[in-house]
């Protein structure tokens, strides 16, 4: 007869023990705090997995109270006016996000004419000489110390081939060079991975700007076709002004946020 | 038989007369046989001079149709538009002189409208963006419909806010006036109908209650069915159609049968309802007990717009470019009907529809089950599709960037006018059919011209995507609107 068999008959003959319901309330009550302690006690390893396992338990259950929850609130019918109308015939389609036209072109280029430009980043932190050129020494004996390589990021267009090494004062390192930047949108707040098409403005000098080198506060001019904005005469805008706000060279990425 | 046999005789004689011309070209004639565009031929095959051009064509066709006054015509051989000599003609495309050339002859309209080209006035108001406007049939009041949930009466000789009706729940996404000009009625997307009176922008009577979802589209009862116009029908996103009754304020009949939203609704001259819907049939109703009486099915996905031949005619009802008004509805019914039955000649009501297949088919819902030809051509979904006033040709508007134009009688593709850089949203004619206007995501409208085949003025103004336009039938104005809230009207 197996072990467990002889509780069950027991309880057949006799009924429960008298204090079991009490017995297992206890012990229910107590077992969450024994899995605490067992969870902050365990170390390496089996900690880890252990950890794993009751953050998995409480994400379920969270999302079980969720649903719950949910089925039971009672919502109201949407009714409500909501903003940005649309006609009947693109009532049912999806919409992509799209930007603003708002006579951005004209503002864009008022500014130009004025020379300023209101940016999100208005003041810099200089960039050294020696901080943004290492001095690469040349020659059969490296005595020669002409030559510098950029130890920031860069743009290089497309049609770009090296001079001659006799010729080359600057070198731009080709692991440094980026064609895309993640650009976000402000207004309507989602970025998106557009390809570079020059540096406008590099405010550390114009040197930096004619070597395309991309540093904090750089403005970039970036392709903004894909995301379908038009000028007020119809035309597809596609090149649009974009600031870099982070360091490129500390993050392998570039962030930049669009003008408009 | 004589006198048609003189005829080319008679004519030689004149153009001789009239035309400088040598007597080299005077002795090379082309059989020719001139047909209407149904194909019924006009006398028999004739000889006519190669230096024949599109003027004397036309003084032919006058005298063998005996009209008293002269009427422009316009003549096509092969689809193609004659513009030069016949023998030019002739010379250019490489034609045997050997077969006879069928030269089709197409009426034109005695009247011309002027192309718009400027912005006349951008009028704020709408405090949401416009989704709809349509001039009266009369072409004497606009009315706009926006998602600020108001319709807004428009004054068109100061260009100012004449009324602002306000009453809806939610955006107003269609609106529609009656044929006679009598009641203006709009639907929202709440999904109810009210009716106004255009003459002072007040709210006549309760709401029409009855669709659970939003209205996609409202047709009136032709005014040479019943006058003074009292029935229109609304289509909504529920999958119903529903019958209304204006002055009887309720619901006559309901329309039910489709399995998804029905997308437009259509009433034809004969006193049927055409409903096109998002379960890709289209689907023939008729009005007396709303049976159904015809399904056609052949679109491979959602039918998005429908457009009848005589719809023109149908939407102006009894008013004609001469501006005449009319003191009682008898009268009204008698002039609409003459002018019904002048458009749609002999031949049956055709029905065009344009669908997200990407393709369109041409329809004769009185005739056949089967289309009469399909219109393939547009890589997006077609959006909207328009007859001309006089039923010759197809324009469809179309997410590909595209208009394109297309008989309107055998359905062949014509042209394709490419212009706008965003999708074309919405399409609107010329009340002579000479002129097709379009309106873009690109926020621009566009003036097409269908004699040229090409593009007559860009009218760029906009600050944002256009949703909506209409030409007013008396051909004076232009009105659109979109999403930068404001209405303008062009001239």
């Amino acid at each position: 007869m197996p072990q467990g068999d002889y509780i069950d008959l027991f309880r057949k003959r006799q009924g429960y023990r008298p204090d079991f319901h009490e017995r297992k309330r206890k012990r229910e009550a107590r077992e969450v705090h024994e899995r605490s302690t067992k969870a902050q006690k365990t170390i390496g390893l089996k900690g880890k997995i252990y950890a794993k396992k009751r953050y998995a338990e409480k994400a379920l259950m969270k999302k079980t109270l969720a649903m719950h929850e949910e089925s039971s609130s009672r919502r109201k019918v949407d009714d409500e006016v909501h903003e940005g109308a649309l006609p009947a015939y693109l009532l049912d389609r999806e919409q992509t996000t799209r930007a603003k036209v708002l006579s951005n072109t004209i503002k864009q280029k008022r500014k130009e004419k004025a020379g300023r430009w209101e940016v999100p980043l208005p003041k810099v932190r200089p960039v050294a000489e020696d901080e943004m050129f290492k001095v690469v020494r040349t020659g059969k004996r490296k005595t020669k110390q002409w030559k510098r390589m950029v130890t920031k990021v860069t743009f290089v267009g497309p049609s770009f081939t090296r001079k001659p090494p006799k010729y080359e004062r600057f070198i731009r390192p080709s692991g440094l060079r980026f064609s895309k930047a993640h650009v976000t949108h402000p207004e309507l707040k989602c970025t998106f991975n557009l390809e570079i098409i020059g540096i406008k403005k590099n405010p550390n000098g114009a040197m930096y700007t004619s070597l395309g080198v991309i540093t904090k506060g750089t403005i970039i001019e970036v392709n903004v076709s894909e995301l379908g904005l038009v000028t007020p005469a119809g035309k597809v805008v596609w090149g649009k002004y974009a600031q870099v706000t982070n360091n490129p060279e500390n993050d392998g990425c570039i962030n930049a946020v669009l003008l408009v | 038989m004589m006198e048609i046999d003189e005829q080319p005789m008679e004519m030689n004689n004149t153009i001789a007369t009239t035309t400088t011309m040598n007597m080299n070209t005077f002795n090379n004639n082309v059989m020719c046989l001139l047909t209407d565009s149904e194909g019924t031929p006009l006398g028999a095959p004739m000889y006519l001079p190669q230096n024949a051009g599109p003027l004397q064509l036309q003084e032919i066709v006058n005298k063998l149709l005996n009209n008293e006054e002269k009427l422009p015509y316009a003549f096509y051989i092969l689809d193609k538009e004659l513009v030069v000599q016949l023998g030019n003609y002739l010379e250019k495309n490489k034609v045997s002189v050997e077969k006879v050339l069928r030269i089709i002859y197409q009426p034109q309209a005695v009247f011309r409208i002027r192309p718009v080209n400027r912005c006349s006035s951008t009028i704020a108001g709408h405090i949401e963006a416009v989704l709809t406007v349509s001039f009266s049939p009369d072409g004497k009041h606009l009315a706009s419909g926006s998602g600020d949930t108001t319709v807004r009466l428009w004054d068109l000789n100061t260009q100012t806010p004449l009324y602002t009706c306000t009453g809806h729940k939610n955006w107003v996404l269609c609106i529609a006036w009656s044929p006679d000009g009598k009641h203006l009625v709009s639907g929202s997307k709440a999904g109810e109908i009210l009716s106004w009176d255009p003459q002072t922008g007040k709210q006549s009577g309760k709401p029409f209650n009855g669709h659970k979802k939003w209205i996609t589209g409202i047709s009136w009862e032709p005014v040479h069915l019943r006058s003074p116009c009292r029935r229109f029908v609304s289509s909504s996103k529920d999958g119903d159609a529903r019958i209304w009754d204006v002055t009887l304020r309720k619901c006559v009949m309901s329309l039910t049968g489709h399995t998804l939203a029905v997308t437009c609704v259509k009433w034809g001259g004969d006193g049927m309802i055409y409903t096109g819907s998002q379960d890709r049939t289209i689907k023939v109703w008729e009005t007396t007990h709303g049976k159904l009486i015809r399904e056609l099915k052949d679109h491979g996905h959602w039918v998005n717009s429908l457009a009848l031949s005589t719809e023109y005619v149908l939407r102006t009802g009894a008013f004609d470019h001469t501006g005449k008004q009319y003191s009682s509805p008898e009268e009204m019914k008698e002039a609409a009907l003459v002018r019904y039955n002048k458009m749609k000649g002999n031949a049956p009501e055709r029905l065009v529809s344009g669908s997200d297949d990407f393709t369109m088919f041409l329809w004769e819902p009185f005739v056949s089950k089967q289309p009469k030809a399909q219109l393939t051509g547009h890589q997006q979904p077609v959006n909207h599709v328009y007859f001309s006033p006089d039923g010759q040709w197809i324009a469809s508007a179309s997410f590909d960037k595209a208009v394109k134009l297309w008989n309107g009688v055998t359905g062949s593709f014509v042209a394709n006018f490419r212009g706008h850089v965003g999708p074309v949203y919405q399409i609107s004619w010329s009340a002579d059919s000479r002129l097709i206007l379009s309106g873009s995501k690109d926020s621009t409208l566009k003036v097409w011209d269908i004699h040229t085949l090409k593009l007559k003025h860009d009218l760029p103004g906009h600050a944002d995507e256009v949703f909506a336009v209409d030409w007013s039938p008396d051909g004076e104005k232009v009105a659109s609107g979109g999403k930068d809230r404001v209405l303008k009207l062009w001239m």
